[in-house]
């Protein structure tokens, strides 16, 4: 049994005639001690992998992929279901032989990890086709806990960008993909967009032979799901709107859009499945101003399982005071998970203006990264940006751009751009 | 008849239950204040349901409790009494019973005391004055006496109160307060006042005009009386300063008493300065009275006055009034 506890970190005192109401929520799962415990079946993984020409060029990166795979399918959970899939311009079943999914065990790993070295590097990318048969592999199954690993190599050049968009919203909701961008070629902002829809990650593996952990900590951080599913529901009262909903930590991800309307002035918003974590969210509420004195609930947070069951609650308030030393005090919390949000645009930004060409803007919103990363402490990011800027001075955020930068580093920052650091604690390592 | 607390048979005549102690001849509001609010009553803000957290489902606020917002309701009579927007504390008290047996109601008494906003404890004098004012004429009135020599014993039952109150200080801080008492009996109403709490005649018939029962205990309510102009009064130094109130630094007389017999239905309003500041006249305040039972109207007025600004203490009863039977 999962238990989740929400906390709401807030400075619920606002100025005479102030609307903006934030807090930061942070939800903390704490389930089963042995989650490999829990029954096989509640679980379903498919694993998504590149087969496309370019796999071949070098061919360490197919042959480092298929060992990937292997290790993924030996970290999966006995019983739990799973298939494999090859990807090009077309999705091809790997394993099982048929549509469907096998429960992991001594014989259909060996018989899916001698598909998987079978594979050809051939042909072009359309990820989208690689989603539509995960999800149908999906829809075969009951398991409600249900996550993909996607890994490309390339640009998704076979498919119109509107072809997969309408693909991802097709698909959004079904399952939660990681995924993996291997070597240079491929397109962080492409591959965020799909890990974005699907409440997963996204991150560089630049050397092939790395693959192999990466898969096997993939897996077992799915395996240790316990709870899928679960909606964070945001009741605000009448004449409120909501600003923003956020997850802050661990990574950025902006839950604004994914609204579901659930009851009168009540929406849900998606956060996937659930381990033995901790995620902080960042939500934004604009409320009708009261009077001095007076004290309003802006936001009803709760925690909601799949079936609808009430998994935690916290709340979000609202005090309106003519004594300025409460109203103008800022919450640490809020202003740390503030500065995270602008680091990941300033670094975003900062590349984008760099591989425009736009000296002066680069320089700018890098020096800026630089600053907020010192500030916050965020240390990853800082040995990232140190990759790909002279920093001169990190406290004011003096740097000069680098002649010659080398593509995994800028692109190792954009991938790992959003991935923020929690308030309050060292930054760990990974 | 059985008592209305424990079930049990009672003689009509007798005052208390052989059984439980109880009243048999008066169900009144606690002593000490109706402390909190009447369950199910609704959101003070917008009149919404109210969620087991204490805040409205519709609007999200956060609900008043304790002597914040007082509400009581017993059919006959009702009142909300309310901290409003501005001051830290709720200062006014109310008390109000209907005596006799349950099932042939006699007579609504009720008392309505602001506490004088510049003295220490006024919410306490408000809360004694109330109290003994309420005791003592629903015991003048079960012992036979007329309801204006009644609501004498009111007040003077008020003053000792409040009056001890001062002890050990001395009387220039004693705590003080208004006060504003009504007999509402089948036949006439008697209305009596030290201060300037209100009573206001709030007529249902198109025939019969509302109309204020009381004259201000004030400097300008005195300089009008006087024949001065009402502006010209208003605008000389302290002109709204209390000429006369409940406490030990009082001159004890007795109450002024008004007594009426309404020609048509209608309904008494008892009420403190944090209302009528907004609504002085009767026929404005009048507009504002709906049709709804008496708590309703006394939360709705209490809204309007809060939505007005709020800026004091605001308390107001409500007594609906069929007239005489023929
Ligand atoms: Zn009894
Ligand atoms: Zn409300």
């Amino acid at each position: 049994m999962t238990d989740f506890q929400v906390e709401v970190y807030q400075n619920e005192y606002l100025p005479q005639g102030s609307a903006e109401v934030n807090a930061i929520v942070t939800v903390t799962a704490s389930g089963n001690a042995t989650p490999a415990a829990s029954a096989g079946a509640d679980a379903a993984e498919v694993i998504i992998i590149d087969t496309s020409g370019s796999m071949q060029h070098p061919a360490t990166k197919l042959a480092a992929a298929k060992r990937a795979t292997a290790a993924a399918i030996d970290a999966l959970r006995d019983g739990v279901n799973f298939a494999v899939v090859s990807g090009s311009e077309r999705a091809d079943l790997v394993y099982p032989p048929r549509l469907g999914m096998r429960p992991a065990t001594a014989l259909s790993r060996e018989e899916a990890k001698r598909a998987v070295n079978a594979l050809r590097a051939d042909g072009g990318t359309a990820m989208g086709e690689w989603l539509l048969l995960a999800r149908e592999l999906f829809a075969t199954q009951t398991s409600p806990l249900r996550h993909a690993i996607l890994l490309t190599d390339g640009q998704n050049v076979h498919e119109r960008p509107k072809k997969l968009e309408r693909i991802l919203e097709g698909v959004t909701g079904q399952f939660v993909c990681d995924c993996r961008g291997v070597g240079t070629d491929w397109e962080v902002k492409e591959l965020r967009k799909i890990s974005t829809a699907l409440l997963g990650t996204v991150d560089i593996v630049a050397e092939p032979a790395d693959l192999e952990a990466d898969f096997r900590a993939m897996t077992s951080n799915a395996m240790g799901k316990e709870v899928a599913d679960v909606s964070l529901r945001l009741w605000t009262p009448q004449g409120a709107t909501v600003k923003f909903v956020k997850q802050v930590e661990p990574t950025l991800t902006d839950l604004t859009d994914r609204r579901v309307e659930s009851a009168a002035r009540s929406g849900d918003y998606p956060t996937g499945a659930w381990g033995s974590e901790s995620r902080d969210y960042h939500v934004c509420v604009q409320v009708n101003p009261a009077n001095v004195g007076d004290k309003m609930l802006a936001a009803r947070v709760s925690l909601v399982s799949a079936t609808g069951d009430v998994l935690g609650k916290g709340q979000v308030l609202a005090v309106w005071t003519d004594d300025t030393a409460l109203s103008t005090k800022i919450n640490p919390e809020v202003a740390h998970y503030t500065g995270q949000a602008e680091l990941a645009s300033a670094i975003e930004e900062g590349l984008e203006a760099q591989r425009a060409g736009q000296i002066e803007s680069a320089t700018a919103k890098l020096g800026r990264a630089v600053k907020l990363a010192h500030e916050s402490g965020h240390e990853d990011t800082a040995k990232l940006l140190a990759k790909v800027v002279e920093v001169v001075d990190p406290v004011h955020g003096t740097i000069r751009l680098k002649r010659e930068v080398a593509t995994v580093d800028a692109m190792t920052l954009e991938s790992r751009s959003q991935v923020t650091k929690r308030v309050g604690r060292k930054s760990e390592e990974d | 008849m059985n008592c209305p607390d424990c079930g049990e048979p009672a003689e009509a005549t007798d005052r208390y239950c052989e059984n439980c102690g109880g009243s048999l001849q008066l169900r009144r509001t606690p002593s000490g204040g109706p402390i909190g609010r009447v369950g199910g009553a609704g959101c003070v803000g917008c009149g919404g349901a109210v969620s087991s957290d204490g805040y409205c489902e519709t609007c999200g606020r956060a609900q008043p409790t304790g002597r914040d917002r007082m509400e009581f309701d017993l059919e006959l009579v009702a009142g909300v009494s309310d901290r409003g927007r501005s001051r830290a504390r709720n200062e006014d008290s109310m008390a109000f019973g209907v005596v006799g047996p349950v099932d042939a109601p006699q007579a609504v008494v009720t008392v309505v005391c602001d506490g004088v906003g510049s003295t220490e404890r006024a919410d306490s004098a408000s809360q004694a004055a109330v109290d003994a004012a309420i005791e003592a004429i629903v015991d003048a009135l079960l012992s036979g006496s007329s309801p204006r020599s009644a609501t004498d014993d009111g007040a003077a039952a008020a003053y000792e109160s409040v009056g001890e109150l001062a002890r050990p200080n001395s009387p220039d801080t004693a705590p003080s307060c208004t006060l504003v008492s009504a007999v509402v009996t089948q036949s006439e109403i008697t209305v009596g006042w030290i201060g300037d709490s209100r009573a206001y005649w709030v007529s249902s018939s198109p025939d019969v005009p509302s109309r204020r029962l009381t004259t201000d205990d004030t400097l300008v309510a005195q300089l009008v009386a006087a024949g001065m102009d009402e502006a010209e009064a208003s605008a000389s130094l302290n002109a709204h300063a209390l000429a006369r109130w409940v406490g030990a630094d009082a001159e004890q007389a007795p109450p002024h008493v008004v007594v009426i017999q309404p020609e048509a239905p209608g309904r008494l309003l008892l009420c403190s300065d944090g209302l009528w500041n907004y609504l002085p006249d009767a026929e404005s305040l009048a507009a504002r009275v709906s049709d709804a039972e008496p708590l309703k109207v006394a939360a709705e007025l209490t809204s309007i006055a809060n939505e007005l600004g709020g800026h004091d203490n605001i308390t107001v009863v409500v007594i609906p009034w069929e007239g005489r039977v023929p």
